[in-house]
């Protein structure tokens, strides 16, 4: 299996392919840097991404307050947590910055206060 | 009954007219400066479009960091705050009035009344506005659900509501993008991006969204129809050729709730062309100096509102230069330069700024190509300049230093252009 990506780690760019065999990598190619082979292969292995979501919240400005998850998520992870955030709620006031709330051990933080 | 009241009138040395990102690093630095400022923008709280910007990728330049755009947006805030600036919120500027040089008139709205501020410079960052499905010749039926991307970021992100479950998305720039990543992420079905051009609009890292959450995306394709009863229920999307014309027989339906239109942004600018201000048709915004002066002295412009940044970094430091120049223009009475240089386009450069040059300041210019490159050499043939660059793509803007000893090397103008290495 042959998985084709574009390359993020700089405006460069680079078509990389990153050949995996029985769960394995077996080649990597078209990388210009070791930063781009080392992001392509945990595409692979194990896509992480930063969340965020808005959460309601009473009593603030704003009727809601944005959040992110301090850390990437395990990609395949992702719909399961915004169903745990989708359940939250907070009241004011909140902070810039603030925990709000940790999932599996992911803190969820703030990005707007209230 | 009462007697009418007077339209009560303020004064200050300079007043920013819009509070997002460019106007409060320009009433930041203005204050750090020693003016005495006035910020002022119509929504209820600060940040410009920032607030409902929720995403990370901001800020790398400006404050070395990776953050989103509502933490952007408090950083500068809390500064603004700090340094006591005085600024209103809900205060929507109606009028500029030009008087003269160092008499300038602002006419703005607000829950406490009308009021009108006498300043000696403005500076306008009042930001772009999007481009509408009527501008892109979208036809049909006017059926609620039809929404431009920032209309359904405030809703979703502001105020917390999903604008739809079924969504087509006209448009890949960034916006577009990442829009289709927060309807996905919240659960509505993403059915479509669909974009005029044969590549994508925006930025690698944004397209990958696209893979994450298997939308997906109609190249060389446009929307040309929404049909629907009270709601959109379907858009009709046909498939364009290389000179952008529909091929006939192409067309499809795809069934739909909403439509959200992310077809670009446009500098806001009607009240500085009511005044006057000259509008470069390549920007939009208007033509300026390297204070970022406007061709009506006095009037400074920064952020969108000069042209349609794609880093917030930018607009921010566009902010601090116009401040700058307000700074100069009070103190000298106006900003004099003994030649001004004109910056010109050359080959593969769709648009740039600033447009005039003194040469008594280092300047960065903000840039444009046309089309995509690779392996190119951005040269200013007058002042042997080259800098060479490995991609160039329209939807990324280019800057580019300039000292002031390089620009004082060029006769009366010099060319800007983009080439093959
Ligand atoms: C969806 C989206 C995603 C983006 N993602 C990124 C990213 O990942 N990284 C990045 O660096 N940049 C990003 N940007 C770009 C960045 O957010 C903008 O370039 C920047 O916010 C522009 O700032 P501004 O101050 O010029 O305008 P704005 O933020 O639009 O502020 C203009 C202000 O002027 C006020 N105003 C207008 N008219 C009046 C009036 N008559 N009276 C009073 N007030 C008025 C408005 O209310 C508004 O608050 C993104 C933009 C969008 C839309």
């Amino acid at each position: 299996m042959i998985y084709r990506f574009t390359c993020i780690v700089c405006p460069l760019g680079c078509s990389i392919e990153v050949e995996v065999e029985n769960g394995e990598v077996k080649e990597v190619r078209g990388y210009k840097c070791p930063r781009g082979m080392e992001w392509a292969v945990q595409e692979v292995i194990s896509p992480k991404r930063v969340v965020m979501t808005v959460i309601p919240v009473e009593g603030g400005a704003l009727p809601t307050v944005s959040v992110k998850t301090a850390e990437p998520v395990p990609k395949e992870k992702i719909p399961e947590l915004m169903r745990f955030l989708a359940k939250l709620k907070l009241k004011a006031p909140v902070n810039v910055g603030q925990v709000v709330a940790e999932w599996e051990g992911i803190k969820i933080v703030a990005t707007r206060g209230a | 009954m009462e007697p009418m009241p007077q339209i009560p009138i303020l004064s200050y040395d300079v007043v920013v007219i819009g509070g997002g990102p460019a106007g409060m690093a320009a009433a930041i630095k203005a204050r750090e400066l020693g003016l005495n400022v006035l910020l002022l923008d119509e929504n209820d709280y600060l940040g410009g479009i920032l607030p409902q910007c929720i995403h990370p990728g901001f800020g790398l330049h400006y404050f070395k960091e990776e953050l989103t755009g509502p933490e952007f947006a408090s950083r500068l805030a809390k500064r603004l705050v700090e340094l006591g600036v005085e600024y209103r919120t809900a205060a929507r500027v109606l009028e500029i009035k030009n008087y003269s040089d160092l008499e300038k008139v602002v006419i703005f709205t607000s829950p406490t009344g009308v009021y009108q501020v006498w300043a000696k410079a403005i500076i306008y960052a009042a930001g772009a506005r999007e481009r509408h499905a009527f501008e892109i010749g979208i036809v049909g039926d006017r059926v609620a659900g039809i929404y431009t991307a920032g209309e359904a970021q405030t809703l979703m992100d502001i105020y917390g509501v999903l604008p739809g479950k079924e969504i087509v998305i006209v448009g890949s720039g960034d916006v577009g993008l990442i829009m289709a990543r927060r309807f996905a992420l919240e659960g509505a079905k993403v059915k479509a991006v669909v974009e005029l051009m044969p590549y994508p609009g925006g930025l690698a890292r944004n397209v990958m969204i696209l893979r994450d959450f298997n939308i997906p995306l109609y190249l060389s394709h446009k929307v040309v129809e929404v049909r629907g009863k009270g709601r959109v229920q379907r858009v009709k999307v046909v498939k364009v050729d290389e000179n952008l014309n529909e091929v006939p027989g192409s067309e499809f339906w795809i069934e739909a709730d909403t439509l959200v239109i992310s077809a670009g942004l446009v500098p806001n600018v009607k009240k500085l062309k009511k005044i006057g201000v000259e509008i470069d048709p390549a920007t939009g915004g208007p033509v300026v100096n390297d204070r970022l002066e406007t061709t009506v002295p006095g009037i400074f412009v920064a952020g969108n509102a000069l042209l349609i940044n794609d880093l917030v970094d930018y607009v921010a430091e566009q902010g601090e230069l116009a401040a700058e120049g307000a700074k100069e223009f009070i103190e000298n009475g106006g900003i004099e330069s003994k030649k001004w240089v004109k910056v010109k386009k050359g080959q593969n450069v769709r648009l740039i700024a600033p447009h005039y040059l003194s040469g008594d300041h280092d300047v960065y210019l903000y840039l444009r190509v046309a089309r995509p490159m690779e392996n190119v050499e951005l040269r200013i043939p007058g002042i042997g300049k080259k800098l060479r660059l490995p991609v160039v793509k329209p939807a990324e803007m280019i800057r580019l230093k300039l000292r002031a000893k390089e620009i004082q090397k060029a006769s009366e103008k010099l060319t800007v252009e983009v080439v093959r290495a």
